[in-house]
């Protein structure tokens, strides 16, 4: 597996697994309310299942399209188009502040998974992995250029499904860690302080990541 | 503008919010009553004792027109911008959005620059209103977890169906009718909801046609004025069930559901029941907790009218020998603990221990005004006043409370015929039951007549909550 992803490429995704759980609007948060709904700490955990399968579909459907896109079109055409897809989607939530409608609070299985995959989905999370992915197929097509070993092209959907796995358990590590502390120790007064505009820090992200890849 | 960190006045629980600091300022809506040439504004009273000019009006934003009746007004932001369906913690509590009932013009006033002189920035004008939502005269607003949602009294034409319209949070950008499915509802007036409930209550006044030249006898003893609540599917915008009160119990006004989202339940007063003049309180409550749970209400407090003699009585009721009640506001503390009943007919004002919902207790009253009682402020014992107790706002820590005495212009003629003078008056509440009128608190308004009453940072009925408390 490591000739399809590296193992920086795997660290990174779960890296970004990591950065993606800590955003209280994609996951924990609505664990929290829905385990105060309840009263009860299962109710938490039984939240973060759904929460952490929307994550990976919405992040699967992206990075499996792009490995897809990829043996079809040459990279330089997926690099543009990736990097455009961020660059705007960073400078709309800059400017704009978005967010989809979701009003329902009693929510079962499938309408948090529902939820779930929609707040990643907008949030371009799964476009933010794309740069880690391509970056692998860079080093890939380096080592072919350089005839040190052959890849078979088919084998990028499979690299992306690896990636989704890798990042979707780290972000539900981390979502579910921070959903446990804050029920369970901290309560919600934190938010009030330590809730950081993390949509700023998203968006800036999402540019800076479209000019590296077009230097890249 | 984006924030780094939440809005300090932001509060996940209601519990949390109580614990905020104490109000410095309030927000009055000021409306011009007749052709005075005085123009409606935006009244702004000093709240802080430690101030010099405290319990007086130390700004006041004129608007450019005097014919919209300011009512009721909301913040652009709240404590529900914390929820966690899609939240937006980082946005501003800055901006009040009042409507005018009589005009069907919206204004928006920023109040950060100058927290005691509101700039207006932004108007919207009632025919862009009436195309962009099918409604007139735009009533309540409320922050809600996705944006603005407000109430309207009537149609285009100014018959029914009133409604429920949205409006953008961030751009003030109007976005049509909310509701899908309206069913059999009709009349509108006050809304609000249970957010861990996906369930949205409305209540019933009457149409801009059937208030707007004051009450109509024919219509009231018809009992043609609201007596229903509507429950309705706060996610999918359906009305899922009508809760008649009675066509006795006419003008279901203030809705006032439960802080804690957990909790499914909420009070609701009636102005008028044609049976015997009396006002009312009624609870409404979810039968269980099942997902198809049915709502029910019941009668919690009747108020009896009081005997009197039709001298002293305007030209409306000098044949009922009796002064209604006429509960025109209440309002509940943010630990589900105090409803507050004014009865504008009477002059009084009362305050019920509600910490068992079904079983209300009687823990304090006071006299200001009334259609007989005329009662004074005791900072001017010799002033007969008139109008009373009307809207009420609670500050969140629920230790304050404040009213005004104007109801509605074309109303005000009838009842207090004599020309509605208006003030506005604060209450030290006592944490166990009781309250005391604060003798350095007695504003007067020269001319304008006071309506709604916000508080600096959220009080009582602008914030909604996604959260409960711990147990």
């Amino acid at each position: 597996m490591t000739h399809e992803m590296g193992s920086t490429a795997l660290w990174l995704m779960l890296l970004l697994g990591a950065y993606h759980g800590i955003n209280p609007g994609m996951g924990w948060l609505f664990a929290v309310a829905l385990g105060m709904q309840e009263q009860k700490g299962s109710a938490v955990a039984r939240a973060l299942v759904p929460i952490a399968l929307g994550h990976a579909l919405s992040i699967g459907i992206v990075v499996v399209t792009a490995a897809v896109l990829g043996m079809a079109l040459p990279q330089e055409a997926i690099r543009y188009c990736v990097a455009a897809l961020l660059f705007g989607l960073g400078i709309f939530s800059l400017v704009r502040h978005y967010h989809p409608r979701w009003v329902r609070m009693q929510v079962g299985f499938r309408d948090l998974t529902a939820w779930s995959f929609l707040m990643a989905t907008a949030h371009g999370a799964g476009l933010m992995l794309l740069p880690v992915l391509l970056g692998s197929r860079t080093v890939e097509a380096a080592d072919h250029m350089a005839g040190h070993h052959h890849t078979s092209a088919a084998a990028s959907p499979l690299a992306a499904l690896l990636a989704t796995a890798v990042h979707t358990i780290a972000y539900l590590a981390v979502t579910g860690l921070i959903a446990w502390v804050v029920y369970s120790k901290f309560g919600l007064a934190i938010l009030r302080k330590a809730w950081l505009n993390l949509d700023a820090v998203w968006a800036a992200a999402l540019v800076v990541t479209s000019v590296v890849i077009l230097l890249m | 503008m984006a924030l780094m960190r939440p809005d300090p006045t932001f509060y996940p629980s209601p519990g949390m919010a109580m614990q905020a600091p104490a109000e410095r300022l309030a927000y009055v809506a000021l409306l011009n009553a007749g052709n005075n040439g005085q123009r409606d504004a935006m009244g702004v009273v000093d709240l802080d004792p430690s101030s010099s000019e405290y319990g007086r009006l130390v700004g006041q934003t004129d608007f450019p027109r005097g014919d919209n009746e300011l009512h009721h007004f909301g913040w652009n932001a709240c404590s529900a911008c914390l929820c966690p369906q899609a939240p937006h913690p980082h946005m501003e509590r800055r901006y009040l959005i009042v409507p005018g009932i009589g005009s069907s013009r919206i204004y928006i006033l920023d109040t950060k620059p100058d927290p005691k002189q509101p700039k207006i920035v932004k108007v919207i004008e009632p025919e862009e209103f009436i195309k962009k939502t099918g409604y007139t005269s735009p009533h309540t607003i409320h922050c809600g977890p996705d944006c603005i949602y407000g109430s309207a009294l009537g149609s285009a034409n100014g018959d029914g169906p009133g409604g429920i319209f949205l409006m953008d949070a961030n751009t003030f950008e109007l976005k049509g009718q909310w509701e899908q499915d309206r069913g059999p509802q009709q009349l509108a007036y006050d809304f609000w909801w249970h957010l861990g409930h996906d369930t949205m209550i409305t209540s019933e006044w009457g149409t801009p046609n059937m208030v707007k030249d004051g009450v109509n006898p024919e219509l009231l003893l018809a009992g043609k004025y609201g007596h229903k609540i509507h429950i309705w599917d706060l996610d999918k915008r359906r009305h899922q069930q009508e809760i008649d009160l009675g066509a006795e119990q006419q003008w279901v006004l203030e809705l006032r559901p439960s802080h804690d989202p957990n909790k499914a339940y909420g009070f609701v007063g009636v102005g008028i029941s044609l049976k015997d003049l009396s006002s009312s309180i009624w609870m409404w409550y979810r039968e269980d907790r099942g997902k198809n749970g049915k709502w029910a209400v019941r009668k919690l407090i009747e108020i009896p009218a009081e005997p009197a003699d039709p001298e002293k009585l305007p030209p409306l009721l000098k044949g009922f020998k009796a002064v209604p009640p006429l509960v025109t506001d209440i309002n509940l503390s943010l630990d589900d603990r105090f409803l507050y009943v004014s009865c504008w007919g009477t002059g009084e004002f009362i305050q019920y221990d509600v910490s068992d919902p079904a079983n209300p207790k009687k823990t304090g009253s006071v006299h200001l005004g009334g259609i007989v009682r005329r009662a004074a402020h005791p900072s001017k014992p010799t002033q007969p006043l008139n109008g009373g107790p009307q809207m009420v706002e609670i500050s969140r820590d629920g230790k304050r409370v404040y009213f005004t005495n104007s109801l509605y212009a074309p109303w005000d003629e009838q009842i207090y015929p004599d020309g509605l003078k208006s003030w506005m008056v604060k209450l030290d509440a006592d944490p166990n039951g009781g309250m005391k009128l604060d003798e350095k608190f007695f504003v007067e308004f020269d001319g304008l007549r006071a309506h709604q009453v916000r508080l600096e940072g959220g009080d009582a009925s602008s914030d909604s909550y996604c959260y409960s408390e711990a147990k």
